[in-house]
């Protein structure tokens, strides 16, 4: 019933919903509600959404094994984590850091933490230039998809990134972990059966 | 016989009445105004932070790891009645009720830089007394070379405790030099008021040249001895935190740079400012580490 229903909604739902936290955050700044530290609200607002909807993306596969065929979305969700990931550097670089190059540029290549996260992004660029339909004809069906493999590590260094931010781990950030291992050893469980049958 | 309350401040007044900061400072300012207690050539000129600031963002993980959890949680710790226990090297040992402990101790107010190892600042303005007064008092021993101090634990009423995030009691110490210094001083009051419980009431540890970890709330043991005391961060990750964790813009945390930090308050577009030695303290304190390895002795 929810397959049938969402059928109906056009992909580009995803950008509006998508761009909800996006203007909750901005309405909360404007109004002076986001908290007594705005920098970090924002910051850590637009990398938790990020780090969401990349882990949004790779449910995409696994859910329609059991059933649930989201495909006509995942385009535009992994579209939408760019546009996050994007927005949360450059607070970082902006807000955060005050444009202090001197400082952000020894940080990007000694603070793992950020060298882990810039590695993400960067492994997203050719993912996000790639999701249109000229870039899938072009690359041909199979060289797209071992391209958009890329997903994967790139959503692991997003999740070690967030794991390695804070001073200690906290509930929320072994919830993350613990779900995108999930996604990963559903994915290896049924390569497994795969190549057990004969797949 | 003790009153327990999960009521915070917000339910005290209502929002409407809250005094602004402009009208804090001049109550406290009244209060503090009698002749003995002018301004301390120790306070620093720059504007305190609002009391909404440092009430309202906090680190103190017996309430939560989140900045806002101890606002929100903290109002349901009991803070009366309060007993110190002093031990180790000491002339006069014993559990003290607090009222007992900091009677004859002379009050006064110190508007202190404050930077947390995360690379934040603030500006507030703490009412307290210096600790060597409480050590002189209690008659330190020769021999003894360090403070240790201890947090109290009672995980019913602080949260935080009930997870493992860390080893609880949390713990700090001073070297004796440090300890004794007229900047170290014991907090029990913030803008005039009693602490906030979610800024370490009733008493707290306050080191302006040291990161903000140093400075240990809710206190209920302090000893006196002669071998380093433990403290919490640096047994939970020592190549990040030292035992002096004095600021130090040279000496970056292994995950970020301690050159710059970003005041609280200052609004979305102000930036950084740089962060400067001993927390601009270097005056008073630099003496204390004459010839020391600051980048081994982190």
């Amino acid at each position: 019933m929810l397959a049938r229903a969402l059928r109906h909604v056009p992909p580009w739902t995803i950008y509006i919903v998508g761009a909800l936290p996006a203007l909750w955050m901005t309405y909360q700044t404007l109004t002076g509600t986001i908290g007594i530290d705005p920098v970090r609200a924002i910051e850590w607002g637009l990398g938790l959404w990020a780090l969401r909807l990349l882990i949004a993306t790779l449910c995409v596969t696994p859910l329609r094994w059991v059933g649930l065929n989201l495909m006509r979305f995942r385009r535009q969700l992994g579209l939408v984590a760019f546009a996050y990931v994007v927005l949360h550097f450059t607070a970082w670089l902006t807000i955060d850091m005050g444009l202090r190059w001197g400082q952000i540029l020894p940080d990007l290549v000694k603070r793992w933490y950020i060298v882990v996260g810039m590695a993400a992004l960067i492994l997203l660029v050719p993912l996000a230039v790639t999701s249109n339909t000229a870039a899938i004809r072009r690359l041909g069906a199979k060289g797209w998809n071992r391209l958009h493999k890329l997903a994967y590590p790139a959503t692991i260094l997003a999740t070690v990134h967030f794991m390695m931010v804070g001073k200690v781990y906290t509930a929320e950030v072994l919830i993350y972990a613990g779900i995108l291992c999930a996604l990963l050893a559903v994915r290896v469980g049924r390569s497994v059966l795969q190549w057990r049958d004969g797949a | 016989m003790t009153f327990k309350t999960k009521l915070r401040w917000s339910d005290v007044t209502p929002q409407a009445l809250f005094l602004n900061r402009r009208q804090i400072m001049a109550g406290g300012a009244a209060l503090l105004a009698s002749p003995a207690l002018g301004k301390s050539p120790y306070s620093t000129d720059d504007a305190p932070n609002t009391f909404e600031e440092i009430s309202g963002y906090n680190n103190y993980y017996e309430f939560g790891t989140a900045k806002e959890d101890p606002a929100a949680y903290a109002g349901a710790l009991t803070t009366t009645p309060w007993t110190v226990q002093v031990d180790g090297m000491v002339d006069k040992p014993g559990t003290y009720d607090l009222g007992d402990l900091i009677s004859g101790m002379t009050m006064e107010e110190r508007i202190y830089r404050f930077r947390c190892v995360e690379a934040w600042s603030m500006i507030i303005p703490w009412q307290g007394f210096q600790l060597s007064a409480l050590l002189t008092k209690l008659g330190v021993q020769a021999g003894a070379k360090y403070v240790g101090f201890e947090t109290l634990v009672r995980p019913e009423e602080m949260p935080g405790q009930q997870m493992g995030i860390l080893d609880w009691p949390y713990v700090e110490g001073l070297r004796l030099d440090e300890a004794m210094h007229p900047l170290t001083l014991i907090a029990t009051g913030l803008y005039g008021q009693p602490l906030p419980n979610q800024n370490g009431a009733p008493i707290r540890l306050v080191v302006p040249w040291k990161y903000g970890f140093k400075n240990i709330k809710a206190i209920v043991r302090i000893t006196l001895t002669d071998t380093q005391p433990a403290c919490t961060w640096n047994k939970m990750a020592p190549q990040e935190y030292g035992f002096y964790a004095n600021v130090n813009p040279q000496v970056d945390h292994p995950r970020w740079s301690q050159a710059s930090e970003r005041r609280i308050g200052a609004g979305l577009l102000a930036g950084r400012q740089d962060t400067l030695m001993f927390n601009g303290y270097g005056d008073e304190v630099a003496s204390l580490y004459a010839g020391m390895d600051l980048m081994a002795n982190y």
